[in-house]
């Protein structure tokens, strides 16, 4: 599988106070094309701002990472919206759904960054909702649907810029399990059916049976592989030299 | 670009109704002090810039047109002799007091003219000619100071400087800068009604001839009639303008107020736009997060300072219409000329749009990875 996403060696310090706090100690991993990712650990291990630096949101304070073939270390800041526009769609715990828009709008306005005209964008946004199950909610505020629904909303919205990565932050915490795993289920969609780079950080063990690969994120760093036979049944245990599978 | 500006805008209804007092507050303040400071200018010069003469003569040292100083009226021939002049008048302006029927007493501007001639004729009359003023003791003002004066109708006799004044017409709107009411009379009259001896006069008026050079006609007469100082009108009215609004500080004073309106309006906005901005920061935290350039949040906060703007500017011009014609009928006059309204606009435009800057200061500094926190 081609990588979407190279990391290699990269560290990330924190610059607070008189010692900077050291986040990240050297990861190395990749994120595939057509592969849902689960990236996990106990909070303060580092798997947010691993995702944060894998969607050139935050940068790295040393080593290497390539987002779609493109070195992104040491690009300048005004440099990164561009690349995030192109290549990244981001899905969040919280949603982070315009509240003041329609469920159309908010999927309007990522259209609208992409420079399509009202007119697609309208109809681009009307064909994403009939994607995600929610054709008939355009005009919807997002205070008039559920957590699920909302979350079916930011994910035609991370869709809407047709992006090759989709970096999601714990998309299933607000959610209950029957709506948890629907969300699941099309983001696993995206990845197998749709080819996408899918990398998920979550807290949430009853997402593992989605995911390609488990890569477990303890102190900063990627943790030991566990023992093949601990898998859950029918994942393949990838072994690469930098991503580790681990289960919790 | 979807309406986000626009309903995180009207989202608050509060904070909108906030924001839209603070710049009606600071649009209605402005017009009214800088109508006063239009009033007041166009009050200070009135007399010269209606007097239809395009040269003013006056003693040496005359700073403004109330403190003339009388000259010998034989000067008005050494005038008339110079090439280029088509006509001069001797006119008065000089105060002196008003006695009313209660006896009390009020100062008034006696303005003396030649009745026959076009120079400094009182203008906007509505109730009697200026034809009327030969009449002896004939006198011609502002219906505006009827009160003042204690006058209601033409005919009503009165005292001026210890001599009989009738009243003959009235005008409408010729104020005075001061609190003294000007009272147009025949020079003959005004010289009664003054100090100003018979052989004397304030000043000289002088109208060029057709294609006459008015900088080599004034040299001429400086040059010919000694101890005298020749202005245009154009000069002697911003001089006397200059002195009443700046050397005595009324006209400063009005430009301060103005100025505090302005800096009032802009504090309120940029406080209100910033709380506004506060409440979505999570938002444009996202919209970066997205992708959006700095360029793209900007253009959405800068939507939203200017929707206040032109709602803001639309209801504080209704409220100064109003006040400005509310003042039509006192001594003050609040004027707004057109170009005054449009100026009104974009100085709007420019507060709250200068008030954005806050947040955008803040806007810029959002740290995308916000959005991964909780």
């Amino acid at each position: 599988m081609k990588a979407a996403i190279t990391v290699r060696q990269l560290k990330k310090t924190y610059e607070e106070g008189a010692a900077g706090t050291l986040a990240l100690r050297g990861v190395d991993l990749d994120a595939h094309k057509g592969e849902l990712l689960l990236l996990m650990g106990p909070s303060g291990s580092g798997k947010t701002t691993l995702l944060s630096i894998m969607g050139c949101i935050l940068t790295a304070t040393s080593g290497s990472v390539q987002v779609a073939g493109r070195e992104v270390v040491g690009l300048r800041e005004k440099d990164l919206p561009a690349l995030r526009l192109e290549h990244i769609g981001f899905v969040f715990q919280g949603f982070n759904l315009f509240p003041t828009l329609t469920a159309g709008e908010n999927v309007e306005l990522m259209l609208d960054l992409k420079g399509i005209s009202a007119a697609g964008a309208k109809k681009r946004a009307q064909e994403l909702l009939d994607q995600v199950g929610l054709g008939g909610k355009y005009g919807s505020f997002p205070s008039d649907l559920s957590g699920g629904q909302k979350q079916r909303v930011a994910i035609a919205r991370a869709l809407a810029g047709d992006p090759g990565i989709i970096l999601a932050d714990e998309p299933t915490a607000a959610l209950d399990s029957h709506t948890g795993r629907t969300v699941m289920e099309m983001m696993s969609d995206l990845a197998h059916k749709r080819g996408r780079a899918v990398v998920i950080v979550t807290h949430d063990s009853r997402v593992m049976n989605f995911a390609d690969r488990i890569v477990r994120i303890e102190d900063g760093a990627i943790a030991p592989a566990p023992e093949p036979d601990l898998l859950p049944p029918g994942m393949v245990a990838h072994n690469l030299s930098q991503a580790t599978m681990c289960l919790v | 670009m979807p309406p986000l500006a626009q309903r995180n805008l009207f989202h608050d209804k509060v904070r909108l109704a906030v924001t839209l007092t603070g710049i009606v507050f600071s649009v209605v303040l402005i017009v009214v002090q800088l109508g006063l400071f239009i009033g007041f200018t166009t009050a200070t010069s009135n007399l010269i810039d209606h007097s239809g003469a395009d040269l003013w003569i006056t003693s040496k040292n005359v700073p403004y047109v109330e403190q003339g100083v009388a000259f010998s009226e034989r000067k008005l021939n050494q005038v008339r002799a110079v090439p280029g002049v088509a006509d001069a008048q001797k006119i008065i302006a000089h105060w002196t007091q008003w006695k009313r029927h209660d006896g009390g007493e009020d100062s008034v501007q006696i303005v003396g003219i030649n009745v026959d001639d076009s120079l400094e004729r009182p203008w906007n009359l509505v109730q009697g000619r200026v034809e009327d003023l030969k009449s002896p003791d004939a006198i011609i003002l502002d219906d505006l100071y009827k009160q003042k004066l204690g006058v209601t109708r033409v005919g009503e006799v009165f005292e001026i400087g210890g001599h009989r004044a009738r009243v003959v017409g009235f005008t409408h709107g010729i104020r005075s800068f001061t609190t003294s009411p000007y009272v147009f009379t025949s020079f003959k009259n005004a010289q009664n009604y003054t100090a100003v001896r018979e052989d004397q006069t304030l000043f000289i008026l002088v109208k060029l001839a057709p294609g006459a050079n008015l900088p080599q006609v004034r040299r001429q007469l400086l040059d010919r009639v000694k101890d005298v100082e020749v202005f245009t009108t154009a000069q002697f009215s911003r001089m006397t303008t200059f002195y009443w609004m700046f050397t005595t500080g009324a006209g400063v004073a009005v430009l301060i107020a103005a100025a505090l309106g302005l800096v009032v309006g802009f504090v309120v906005v940029a406080q209100t736009i910033y709380a506004t901005t506060m409440d979505h920061i999570r938002e444009y935290g996202t919209l970066k997060a997205m992708g959006a350039p700095n360029s793209y949040v900007y253009r959405v906060i800068m939507k939203q300072a200017a929707i206040s703007a032109v709602i803001g500017y639309a209801l504080g011009m209704i409220v100064s219409i109003f006040v400005v014609r509310g003042s039509q009928a006192g001594g003050a006059a609040i004027l707004m000329p057109p170009s005054m309204a449009v100026g009104m606009f974009f100085l709007t435009l420019l507060m709250c749009v200068g008030a954005a800057l806050v947040s955008i200061n803040k806007v810029t500094r959002i740290d995308p990875a916000m959005v991964f926190k909780g």
